[in-house]
């Protein structure tokens, strides 16, 4: 293990010495993508310079090896986030496809007129519409975990929700627009007991915690490599191996077949089964660079540091006047978000914008969220471990003008 | 009123003293803070144009063959935008709204910042204040 040495991470991630108008990047967005390090990138690079081939079926020398790389990247995936087997990991775009994917499969199959799926309050739209559109077509019942004004669920209306018709619950780690960390395993707890299965939507999770799916029981898991430090475009869905062999098959397609003929088709097995077509072999192998170079940093180090950064910004932007903060949970990740009254949150952030310094405004694809709290949209600052209490400052100083320059003056 | 052009051409001279984005955003909050109050009366969900991250309420009215529009937004920056929109087309014909290319805005180098978003619905705003010239240019005849 490395210690964790700020200066030396943050060279090894280009983009941070990139300048935005001219000034110093300050990147913020971190919950909508993360940055890449050299080596992801370099990852892409190598592939497509000196063995770029479709994989699995070439008998020649670069099909082999890009083949063998391919192949390599669900175990480390395994590891990560400690799978039983490998067959249990399949490569998706990212999590919104793998919600799509269980939702289809698993849903079509399994959920029926009048069964309830059970979600929660504060779901990005790719947990809330894959769902909707099951319920549609099935005559089935969307179900909400409320939550409490700081943004945390309601555990103590689990139970009652938790009820014979409910045949599915979907929750998120979490909260992309709050931060806040929700009890996942205690709800899969309580799901298990009346025999329901659970997807936990890591999208969010996976950048800030060590996911370990066999601890946390999780019946289907699901990240996306671009918010890990890997490429765009591929991601990862974990299902426990039973329910996947269980389910039928999502698109139809080479790869996932076992035989063809016009008059019968058998399907692949498990994972092949649910991955058609030529895979984004390119962006798998630079996800698992991503996920070696996590395992090359010290976690407990890293975390630690994402916390004084939460800390640090909270303390800071809360004592702005005008400022409130939107998600106050006990747990939270590293998201900040906040409105500030009478200034528009898109004005600030193109202020930001000018000042180098990159948030985001807006619902976060979580409108329920916003409707919760009766406001149009947040602010919104997300940190990596990359970034920086310099960062911080900077932001700190540039809302204040931000706010000089844009709440009306009070004098009549 | 001078013509459409001769408004465009001193929008853009205007812009060109500006080196930043950050002078540019500096002067359309401005122009938004300076912006003539909309009349409540207008702010109802049918004048509004609803944005992603704002909105905007826009009325148009004819006097004397021209139309004068009159606006708000609860982001001070759209507002900026539509005063802009504004110098323009209020106060002209419906024929010359309709005809309007509005070219300045491409040369005032706003593109990259105003409609890589889908945040602030400056083509919405545009084709709401062309509906207006339409729907009176058709009235009128």
């Amino acid at each position: 293990m490395t210690p964790f040495n700020i200066n030396k991470i943050r060279s090894e991630f280009p983009i941070l010495s990139e300048k935005a108008y001219g000034k110093p990047l300050v990147y913020f967005d971190n919950a909508a993508s993360s940055q890449k390090p050299k080596v992801v990138i370099d990852a892409l690079v190598d592939y497509y310079s000196s063995y770029n081939a479709n994989i699995h079926r070439g008998v020649h020398f670069l099909s082999q090896k890009a083949s063998a790389a391919f192949d390599a990247v669900r175990e480390k995936v395994k590891t990560f986030i400690n799978a039983t087997s490998e067959r249990e990991i399949i490569f998706v775009r990212g999590t919104t496809e793998a919600i799509n994917l269980v939702a289809s499969t698993y849903g079509r199959k399994n959920i029926g007129q009048g069964d309830e799926i059970l979600i929660s309050a504060m779901e990005h739209h790719s947990n809330i519409v894959p769902w909707q559109m099951l319920c549609e077509e099935k005559g089935a019942v969307l179900k909400v975990i409320p939550m409490n004004e700081k943004g945390e669920l309601m555990m103590n209306e689990l139970p009652a929700l938790l009820t014979e018709k409910t045949k599915f619950v979907s929750v998120v780690h979490i909260s992309n627009s709050l931060g806040t960390i929700n009890p996942v395993k205690e709800i899969i707890r309580q799901a298990h007991a009346k025999g329901i299965p659970v997807l936990v939507d890591g999208a969010q999770s996976t950048a800030h915690e060590i996911i370990d799916v066999q601890d946390l029981d999780a019946d289907f898991f699901t990240f996306s490599g671009h918010k890990i430090l890997g490429p765009t475009g591929v991601g990862c869905l974990y299902g426990k191996l039973h329910l996947l062999e269980a389910m039928p098959p999502y698109h139809g397609g080479g790869e996932m077949i076992s035989s063809v003929s016009f008059e019968k088709t058998t399907y692949n097995e498990v994972p092949f089964k649910f991955e058609a077509g030529t895979p984004n072999i390119a962006d798998v192998i630079a996800l698992g660079t991503a996920i070696d170079y996590w395992n090359q940093l010290d976690r407990q180090a890293v975390s630690a540091w994402e916390k004084e950064l939460l800390n640090y910004a909270t303390k800071l932007i809360s004592e702005i006047p005008a400022v409130r903060l939107i998600g106050t949970a006990e747990n939270k990740a590293s998201v900040i978000s906040f409105v500030i009254e009478g200034v528009n949150a898109l004005d600030a952030g193109m202020f930001l914008d000018t000042k180098g310094i990159a948030v985001r405004t807006g619902h976060h694809c979580t409108e329920p969220v916003m409707q919760f709290f009766k406001i149009p949209g947040t602010l919104r600052a997300s940190f990596m471990f990359y970034n920086t209490k310099e960062e911080i400052d900077s932001l700190v100083e540039n809302l204040t003008k931000a706010i000089a320059l844009l709440q009306p003056h009070s004098v009549a | 009123m001078s013509s459409m052009n001769q408004i465009e051409e001193e929008i853009i001279s205007d812009f060109e003293l500006f080196d930043s984005w950050e002078e540019k955003y500096h002067y359309i909050i401005e122009l938004g803070q300076k912006l003539a109050p909309l009349d409540e009366k207008y702010k109802l969900d049918e004048y509004k144009i609803k944005g992603c991250q704002s909105s905007v309420w826009l009325n148009g009215e004819e006097r004397d063959g021209k139309i004068y529009f009159s606006a708000d937004s609860d982001s001070t920056f759209v507002k900026g935008e539509i005063a802009l929109l504004m110098m323009v087309l209020s106060g002209q014909t419906p024929e010359a709204i309709l005809d309007a290319k509005l070219e300045f805005i491409d040369a005032l180098g706003l593109r990259q910042h105003i409609a890589v978003t889908r945040a602030n619905g400056l083509a919405a705003m545009i084709k709401q204040m062309k509906t207006y010239a339409l729907a009176f240019s058709s009235a009128s005849k």
